[in-house]
């Protein structure tokens, strides 16, 4: 490519336009107080994009039980391998569910792989960013703490705890 | 007050007061330096320390204390910690010479505003010792035992070495235009009478060879290479941290200061203000009121220093050996060569 010099007269070779006009624009943004752009963050929060990805959580189901089946499709996907799961069986239709599902937020990245793979939809990135901890042993989430993370469904009409695994 | 008390007293109170200016006027640059970029970058800058953040540097200096101080293995030590010393101590030295007001009368008694009054060679006095502040950079460059301090002391060696000779000449030319190596008499020459204007007018190019120096020899932006952050991490400070960090912090600032100072006495006509005479308010306020317009404009200077620091990006290191010895350099002799001449035929207007 060529590139084309534009010739300068021997003022604009001084630096000196260049560097009033600079200044000039510098300055000019001193009074424009409406323009600041600084978010006071404690107190003034960004509103989140609904497809922001924040903690992972685990959804429940409109039973009342895990949505999770215990695949360990996310447990496979998982870039960092962030993601345990211990599967046990269940006398539900589902038959299989996770007995342990911890993820350490220690190493998850956010990718929201987990989500996109997961075929019945009980894991979301949800809008939660603030997990920073004293103690790495706590940025461990178990399977509990996830869930109560995810919102509980309202429960279908005439129930209100969960189905009982039928004997 | 008789005797040595008579002169031991007021110097003492004329030190704690230049002292007290001094540090105040550099805590609250840094806290200029950090408002004025925010708002040039539509930030808001720092607001939780006090209100509009007026104490963020009381925070700072509360912060820099309980900082870990840090010596590398390698480093030499004496001179290690001997260097943030030779960088702040000169800077504040050099305001025993200059003059801040005209003289107050209390008592009966009259007290000339300046902590040395009367010193008739007081801009050798300024440019020797503003010259010793390259020691500190280049000593604390050499003993931290880094390849970054060590580039960034050399790159402030050479910069400030290259660029006092266009502070030297343009002060210079000054010198031979007045005739005098005396603050005061500059001052008074800049006013009070016809023909009598600040020097930046008919001494522009000396102005100007002038103020782009001082910004080299006080390492501010565009000419901040010995410490060019994106380059060599902190330059001539890297390894230092908590308070000696700090020195140099404060040393940089009471640089700019002084620097300040150096430019509204030489060329903004000192505490004086056109169409204002100090005898008008009496002996005592014309005095406290010279001061006060004095600082006034060492904060407008103050001001452009922080304004250009966030306008401009930093040179090349060619860039400024050739804007230091082809540009500046030439000008400033053509220029002392003008006044010499015009001296020379027309004598003094």
């Amino acid at each position: 490519m060529k590139v084309t010099r534009p010739k300068l007269s021997w003022w604009e070779r001084t630096y000196f336009p260049a560097i009033l006009k600079g200044l000039a624009i510098t300055l000019s943004h001193i009074p424009k107080i409406k323009k600041r752009v600084t978010l006071e963050y404690p107190e003034v929060r960004w509103a989140l994009p609904p497809q922001y990805r924040g903690a992972p959580i685990l959804l429940t189901g409109l039973d009342g039980n895990e949505k999770c089946t215990s695949c360990k499709l996310c447990e496979f996907i998982c870039p960092p391998r962030a993601i345990r799961i211990v599967a046990e069986e269940t006398s539900l239709e589902k038959e299989k569910r996770p007995k342990e599902f911890d993820i350490d937020m220690g190493l998850c990245i956010f990718c929201g792989y987990c989500q996109e793979v997961c075929p019945v939809e009980a894991i979301w990135l949800k809008d939660e960013y603030e997990m920073a901890d004293y103690d790495r042993t706590n940025l461990i989430f178990n399977k509990e703490q996830l869930l109560a993370r995810g919102r509980k469904p309202p429960y279908l009409p005439g129930r209100e705890k969960p189905l009982e695994e039928p004997k | 007050m008789t005797g040595i008390w008579a002169i031991v007293i007021p110097a003492f109170v004329k030190i704690l007061v230049i002292i007290a200016v001094v540090m105040t006027g550099v805590a609250y640059t840094t806290l200029a330096e950090r408002k004025v970029s925010a708002w040039m970058q539509d930030r808001k800058g720092p607001n939780r320390a006090g209100p509009f953040g007026l104490l963020q540097p009381v925070a700072d200096g509360i912060k820099f204390f309980f900082k870990e101080d840090i010596t590398p293995k390698e480093a030499y030590r004496p001179i290690y910690l001997l260097a943030p010393l030779l960088t702040l101590f000169p800077a504040l030295i050099t305001f025993a010479v200059i003059p801040f007001g005209t003289s107050v009368t209390v008592a009966g008694q009259t007290y000339p505003l300046a902590i040395a009054p009367g010193m008739n060679l007081g801009i050798v006095y300024l440019l020797a010792i503003s010259s010793m502040s390259v020691y500190g950079i280049l000593l604390a460059g050499w003993s931290s035992g880094s390849k970054y301090s060590l580039m960034g002391a050399l790159r402030g060696a050479s910069q400030v070495i290259s660029y006092e000779l266009g502070i030297g000449l343009a002060v210079l030319s000054i010198v031979l235009w007045t005739g005098t190596f005396d603050f005061n008499a500059i001052v008074a020459d800049q006013t009070g009478g016809w023909g009598k204007v600040w020097f930046f007018i008919p001494h522009f190019l000396a102005f100007v060879v002038f103020t782009v120096s001082i910004f080299a020899e006080t390492n501010r932006l565009p000419f901040d290479l010995p410490e060019g952050e994106s380059e060599i991490v902190g330059g001539y400070h890297t390894e230092y941290s908590g308070l000696r960090f700090a020195m140099f912090f404060m040393g940089e600032y009471a640089n700019m200061i002084t620097a300040s100072a150096f430019v509204v006495l030489l060329f903004f006509g000192g505490w004086n203000l056109p169409f204002v005479r100090y005898e008008w308010f009496g002996p005592l306020w014309g005095g406290l009121l010279s001061m006060v317009v004095f600082f006034s404009k060492i904060a407008v200077c103050l001001f452009i220093f922080i304004w250009v620091r966030w306008t401009l990006p930093r040179f090349r290191y060619d860039q400024l050996m050739t804007l230091g010895w082809r540009r500046l350099f030439p000008l400033a002799v053509l220029n002392f060569v003008l006044v010499a001449t015009w001296l020379l035929l027309r004598g003094r207007p």
